[in-house]
């Protein structure tokens, strides 16, 4: 058992280069992949994006300096070099190696920037939900479709596995969102601090009592897509997962009626409607 | 790199107190010293005890062996404050710093030598403290305060309503002050007492990072007594800094938290920086290159340290032009360490390199650092941190930076100086082991853990799902790595006292040209009665 998994890191790790996690679902981690999970937002592109440029920088950084260190131990160790120079300045290379530092730190600002401001302006005709955290589990409420909400507590192991889900993981009632439709998160808390994550998505807010943080995400595709709390809560702070299901518009809609029967006939306003309203 | 005109008193007083007036109220910098480097390494056991246990418990998927869950979070709290505040801290700034500060610069001993004492002896009063903690009720998950080494509120207020955390607070409040007039020792021994030619542009480096460092501690740790006092207060006194519902603001703390945290982690890693210097220069045969660049960086450092906090929240729900701000100001301080690296790889070039002990702790530190700083300037980046942020990444990027920076520079300076320290040589291939052994445990260790957070792996769990089993499962074999380094550590040790090779004066020879070389091994109880001129 031990040993196959050991084998299979071997196998995953050379693969994973080459295939970039093309056999594996989105939305839960992939054991021995050394990447992020699969990106299904545009936020989360952006965050791929960056970090590819930031990554391809940071190699080359290392390997010079390994590159350096290896030439210099090869060529002027003792044997090599049995006489030292006495050298201790070149203005020149100084000013190189200041100013080199200072364009790539530029540069990185250049590319850096817009990412952020996209990341951190929610779009106006985003739909809203908010999620309150809670030792140990999330409660979810639909404001812009009656206001009605529901609690979302881990499933034990033995729960998930019965039910097939992933275990640590999967909840009981997961956060339900429509997919291709900006989805605005507001995200507070009951108790001490938590923090709302979801790896797929590109998202992370701390949930702060008394203080209302807010995120957005956009998914591409149907599925289910599982995020664990990232502030540390208390002693079941690794048990407060959250799960997102993602359904095509028609079976959102059809959910929130199951959810709220009444919402269409007191109501009346649909996503639509309300951007309509708002001048959208 | 200093000449020296005129020879120091050697035949100096031998009129050492007795054992108890010596070890327990003792005014001498070298013997304080000596105790802060025994102290270090009794707190760095008990640290690396408390994370070897999480490692363990961390080699497969489920619970196996923690009683409780809140006792593996009383674990990690416990290990980050042990770490810091009662072995790196000690070691690198009471150890290191006590004993060569004064000999590098040539005076006599610190100016303050009472106050001294007590900054060593209000220690191990803060580490009872803080140990207590763990045997008292800390919240309704038993004993022990599991909130974390950045203490966040509500959590470290209403969220731990047992005594323990008050432990903690008058803990790390005592080891605060000790580090604060150590600070002031430090500042006032190394501007006024250098010995006479030895201009500031003179002095070596290692003072110098002693002199940031302390600046850094007087600046920062009143901020954290702050911090540490209203949570006291919130949470016995029955004020609302930080509690939402009486118009106090959670977040508060963690700016104030950070704005010595952040400081913090220079503090911890500027000694080692000074230590890396010397070793660099005297196994190279070399001045060192740029040495005023290399000071003034340090000084860069230190000041730049301390408008970059809020980089450790970027996901608190910031403003995003704040955001903006902390990300360049971040960024600028690749700058300066860029010029560190460059300068010791220059001193190294055009050297004749002899690769002792202390030099290939300073080779790997120099390397692991590159590692452990390029991923800092990847999480610097809010709009990749918010992947990143509380995540294994995060954890192995700071273990990078001071588990493998800082801890090698510690033992960078102990091998260089072990002989001047004890007056008696390692046994080298011991060291040799124990050099290799760890090198490869800890990378064994805390490498794969950036890949646990690439894949979004959150910190402080003691459970996780099975899809990241097999980098934990690595990581603490590298932890069994690990130990059997620090193990071959102490065998180094007890060889050492037990065979007793004696240790010349300067037994590193013509690249050692700072102060402490020209005493003997050890030196003479009293030093420079007779001050050394700097030409």
């Amino acid at each position: 058992m031990r040993k196959s998994r050991i084998l299979g890191w071997l196998g995953s790790a050379a693969l994973a280069a080459a295939l970039a996690g093309a056999a594996h679902a989105a939305g839960v981690p992939t054991d021995g992949s050394i990447g992020f999970q699969e990106s299904v937002t545009p936020n989360m592109d952006m965050v791929e994006k960056l970090h590819t440029i930031a990554f391809v920088i940071i190699t080359a950084i290392v390997v010079l300096v390994l590159g350096l260190m290896i030439f210099i131990m090869l060529r002027f160790n003792e044997k090599a070099n049995p006489v030292p120079s006495k050298t201790s300045h070149n203005t020149l290379l100084e000013v190189v190696w200041t100013a080199a530092p200072v364009m790539i730190v530029l540069f990185l600002i250049a590319v850096a920037t817009r990412p952020l401001y996209y990341l951190d302006t929610i779009p106006e005709d985003a739909m809203t939900v908010k999620a309150i955290g809670n030792q140990w589990n999330w409660d979810y409420v639909y404001p812009d479709h009656g206001g009605f909400e529901f609690n979302s507590a881990p499933l034990t192991i033995e729960e998930a596995a019965e039910k097939n889900v992933p275990g640590r993981l999967a909840v009981t009632e997961p956060m339900v969102v429509p997919v291709g439709q900006k989805i605005r998160v507001i995200v507070t808390a009951s108790d001490v601090l938590h923090a709302f994550a979801v790896p797929a998505f590109g998202v992370k807010i701390d949930a702060v009592p008394g203080r209302l943080n807010e995120t957005w995400f956009e998914v591409r595709e149907p599925g289910t897509y599982y995020g664990q709390c990232s502030e540390v809560c208390g002693q079941l702070h690794y048990n407060m997962p959250i799960e997102v299901r993602v359904l095509p518009q028609a079976e959102f809609d059809a959910w929130v009626l199951e959810k709220n029967p009444e919402y269409v006939k007191n109501e009346g306003i649909t996503t639509e409607a309300r951007n309509t309203n708002t001048g959208e | 790199m200093v000449a020296i005109d005129g020879h120091s008193d050697a035949h100096a007083h031998s009129d050492k107190p007795s054992f108890f007036k010596r070890w327990f109220l003792s005014t001498n910098h070298k013997d304080i010293g000596t105790l802060y480097l025994w102290f270090g390494m009794a707190s760095g056991l008990l640290g690396g005890f408390l994370s070897f246990m999480m490692r363990l418990e961390l080699k497969e998927p489920g619970i196996q062996i923690f009683a409780s869950e809140h006792t593996y979070l009383v674990f990690t709290s416990m290990h980050g404050l042990i770490m810091i505040f009662f072995m790196v801290m000690p070691a690198l700034i009471g150890g290191f710093g006590n004993w060569f500060g004064p000999l590098m610069i040539g005076a006599p001993d610190m100016a303050f030598p009472r106050l001294n004492n007590l900054s060593f002896w209000l220690l191990p009063v803060a580490f009872v403290l803080l140990v207590s903690s763990f045997f008292v009720q800390g919240s309704s998950g038993g004993d022990g305060f599991g909130g974390g080494w950045v203490m966040y509120p509500p959590l470290s207020t209403s969220g731990h309503e047992g005594p323990a955390f008050d432990l903690i607070i008058m803990g790390l409040l005592a080891a605060g002050f000790a580090s604060i007039f150590g600070a002031i020792n430090f500042i006032t021994t190394i501007l006024n007492m250098r010995a006479p030619g030895m201009t500031m542009h003179k002095m070596p480096l290692f003072a110098w990072s002693i002199l940031v460092t302390a600046f850094l501690l007087l600046l920062a740790l009143p901020v954290l007594a702050a911090a540490l006092f209203m949570l006291f207060f919130d949470r016995n006194a029955g004020t609302g800094f930080f509690n939402p519902a009486m118009g106090g603001d959670p977040e508060m703390f963690q700016h104030l938290f950070w704005f010595f945290g952040h400081p913090e982690v220079y503090i911890m890693i500027l000694p080692a920086f000074g230590i890396v210097s010397h070793v660099v220069s005297t196994f190279s045969k070399k001045p060192i290159f740029g040495y005023l660049g290399m000071a003034y960086a340090m000084v860069a450092i230190g000041v730049v340290g301390f408008v970059v906090w809020a980089h450790h929240m970027y996901t608190v729900g910031m403003d995003v032009d704040l955001k903006l701000y902390f990300m360049v100001a971040t960024l600028v301080i690749a700058v300066p360490t860029g010029i560190k690296i460059f300068s010791w790889l220059a001193t190294m070039w055009g050297g004749s390199i002899k690769f002792t002990i202390p030099m290939m702790w300073a080779i790997a530190f120099i390397f692991l650092f590159v590692v452990g700083g390029v991923t800092g300037v990847v999480l610097s980046m809010p709009a990749i941190d918010v992947a990143l942020h509380d995540t294994y990444y995060v954890v192995a990027h700071f273990h990078y930076v001071l588990s493998l920076g800082a801890v090698f520079g510690l033992f960078c300076g102990f091998y260089y100086w072990f002989g001047k320290i004890f007056g008696v040589m390692y046994n080298k291939l011991l060291a040799q082991i124990h050099f290799w052994t760890f090198f490869i445990g800890v990378n064994v260790v805390f490498f794969p853990q950036h890949f646990l957070g690439m894949q979004g792996m959150p910190r402080r769990y003691i459970d996780y799902p099975v899809e990241f089993a097999t980098y934990n499962e690595i990581s603490t074999y590298g932890a069994f790595i690990t130990l059997a380094g620090v193990i071959a550590f102490f065998v180094m040790l007890a060889e050492a006292f037990i065979v007793r090779r004696p240790a010349a004066d300067n037994y590193w020879g013509e690249g050692a040209t700072t102060l402490e070389w020209t005493l003997s091994s050890p030196p003479p109880y009293h030093q420079f009665n007779t001050l050394p001129r700097v030409k």
